[in-house]
């Protein structure tokens, strides 16, 4: 599989333009991190609707909430962890609890802060947004699926966090494939085992399921780009089919993909389930690959994490 | 002019007992923030502003925020009186499944702009609200009242800093200065002086006026609409809990129990004022 030639954050300001060409209500808020998302792009097209309000997050969302009473569609953007955990209030009060719509961006999810290290390193983001009530969770998985996505989130009536790597995203599906808000999708489909993965991990549960298959384990591989509403049918059904579920994130295995799916497994369809993601510790300096190898975020800890559900499935 | 203003104070007056009343009825209730703010909410929705109470999402409608959303009631008690809705709602306030939560909720109340409670985030809805107007010309303003405890917080300075630096016009905030938080009095718990000079060295036109003289308080307005390129602080000198003797300029005034022997007396003590 290979890597994008382009950044994601390039899709994404390519939509954000589209988006305001067609919608003239579509504005942009930052908090001095245009260049990280590199929407001075956008500024140079629309001066006059990007607002960067300086370092005051919390202020950016209440502002966003504002513009959003006035009829405005606020696209919001600082890192991950100042998106949700710096100004959780804001945005569960201001934003959702007001019943307004605003979109909340928060780039480099998890590992991908790379050399900036634990401060900037959210493990636990998704699991802010999930619990409040109204906010769609969204973390695309590479430039097709962002690019297909974005329409339906400006016309989606509520908030949307979009949980967005910056970097080149490694290439997972066609350009123009169908896709839907809230409806996951079977890449590989198989008998054995569920993997369950989201961003960045949807590529290391394909390899997975190579690995596996050379062991004579057939996985079935599902990307949730959407972890909240999290598409229970399509879980379901495939657990019922498989019998075990594995889950994979770039975030803590609390309160995120993995919490969600063993949620409805739990409600639903108990069968063995195994969680790959981060093991409730801060983040740290270093590469994507190696903080990947390091918290055992890699195919191999998918295929491991696998085979274990099949043992349990079989005991 | 003068009976317009006279009219305006038996309005306040109005509100002040209507305030009373509905948290009088309840038997509690955030009492001292309510009552420092009726002439103020007077002036605004009996003679500023630009609303419809048929049509209370009027498009171009000037805006109003409550950011210290705890003094609920008191809009409540406006807006009723306006017509936006009866005044039979009054005696709704916070009972189960009520349009009149403690805190204002604009998808509950008629006529409510803006979702406040968490103290410091309504204005910088404000501060969205009045850009928001700008980019679309909109000839409008937004109105808003942020508490004197409320200025501790940060978020309050973030939203100032960013209205001065923008230049908006358009926006007209007041602060209830009582001079009393929950706890204590400002001074003594973590103190805004000089408030006037903090405001002024943001970039804000400031005016210092007393918050229960309706002639001051729509002077000052008109003064902040005559002046371009800043928003606009006009500092209200108040008493918290003013008009009910339970509460009046008392400390304890903030969220307090109330009898039927006490509302009944105030509101009687108040009507014998009528003008």
């Amino acid at each position: 599989m290979e890597l994008e030639n382009r950044w994601l954050r390039e899709t994404y300001v390519d939509e954000l333009i589209r988006a305001a060409q067609d919608n003239e209500n579509v504005v942009i808020l930052e908090a001095d991190l245009m260049k990280a998302a590199g929407t001075n792009r956008f500024a140079a097209t629309f001066p006059e609707r990007t607002f960067n309000i300086g370092i005051a997050e919390a202020n950016m969302i209440g502002v966003a909430a504002g513009m959003s009473a006035m009829g405005k569609i606020p696209f919001t953007h600082t890192f991950t962890p100042f998106s949700t955990r710096r100004c959780c209030d804001q945005v569960t009060l201001s934003v959702a609890y007001a019943g307004l719509n605003v979109k909340i961006m928060g780039s480099d999810p998890g590992v991908t802060a790379e050399l900036n290290g634990g401060t900037h390193m959210s493990m636990e983001d998704v699991a802010i947004m999930r619990n409040i009530p109204g906010m769609l969770v969204f973390e695309p998985t590479d430039s097709a699926q962002l690019r297909a996505a974005f329409p339906q989130i400006v016309s989606h009536p509520g908030p949307v966090y979009i949980r967005l790597l910056r970097r080149a995203a490694v290439k997972v599906f066609e350009d123009g494939c169908a896709f839907k808000l809230g409806k996951g999708i079977i890449l590989r489909p198989g008998r054995d085992v569920s993997i369950v993965a989201s961003g960045i991990e949807t590529a290391e549960a394909l390899d997975a399921a190579e690995l596996l298959a050379a062991n004579g384990i057939d996985a079935e591989v599902i990307n949730i780009h959407t972890i909240k509403p999290l598409d229970t049918e399509l879980l379901l059904e495939s657990a019922a089919k498989t019998g075990c579920v594995v889950t994979a994130e770039n975030h803590s295995v609390l309160n995120g993909l993995g919490s969600a799916v063993a949620e409805c497994l739990v409600e639903n369809l108990p069968v063995p389930m195994q969680r790959v993601g981060v093991k409730d510790h801060f983040g740290e300096v270093g590469s994507t690959e190696f903080l990947k190898e390091k918290y055992g975020l890699k195919a191999v800890d998918i295929a491991a994490a696998a085979q274990k559900a099949v043992v349990r499935k079989r005991t | 002019m003068q009976k317009k203003l006279q009219e305006i104070t038996e309005k306040a007056r109005q509100i002040r007992i209507e305030t009373i009343k509905c948290i009088g009825k309840l038997g509690v209730g955030h009492i001292g923030g309510s009552l420092s703010l009726p002439e103020v909410l007077a002036v605004l929705y009996f003679d500023k502003m630009k609303i419809d109470p048929a049509n209370p999402k009027m498009e171009d409608r000037d805006r109003f925020v409550l950011s210290k959303g705890h003094g609920g009631p008191a809009v409540y008690a406006t807006l009723a009186l306006r017509g936006f809705f009866g005044m039979d709602w009054l005696e709704t306030l916070n009972r189960p499944n009520t349009n009149l939560p403690s805190h204002c909720d604009m998808q509950k109340t008629p006529g409510v702009d803006m979702t406040t409670g968490s103290l410091g985030q309504g204005f910088s809805a404000a501060t969205g609200m009045a850009l928001a107007a700008k980019l679309d010309k909109k000839n409008l303003y937004v109105y808003t009242i942020i508490g004197d405890g409320e200025s501790q917080e940060g978020q309050i300075w973030e939203a100032a800093m960013l209205a001065g630096s923008r230049r908006l016009d358009n926006l007209i905030a007041f602060t209830d200065y009582n001079k009393m938080e929950l706890d204590n009095y400002i001074e003594d718990e973590n103190g805004l002086y000089p408030l006037d000079e903090k405001w002024r060295s943001f970039g804000w036109y400031v005016q210092s006026v007393d918050g229960h003289d309706v002639a001051q308080i729509t002077h000052a307005i008109d003064n902040a609409q005559k002046v371009k390129g800043r928003p606009s602080m006009i500092l209200l000198n108040t008493i918290k809990g003013k008009g009910a003797f339970f509460a009046d300029n008392l400390l304890a005034s903030h969220n307090m129990t109330i009898t039927e022997e006490m509302w009944k007396k105030a509101v009687e003590q108040l009507e014998g004022e009528e003008a």
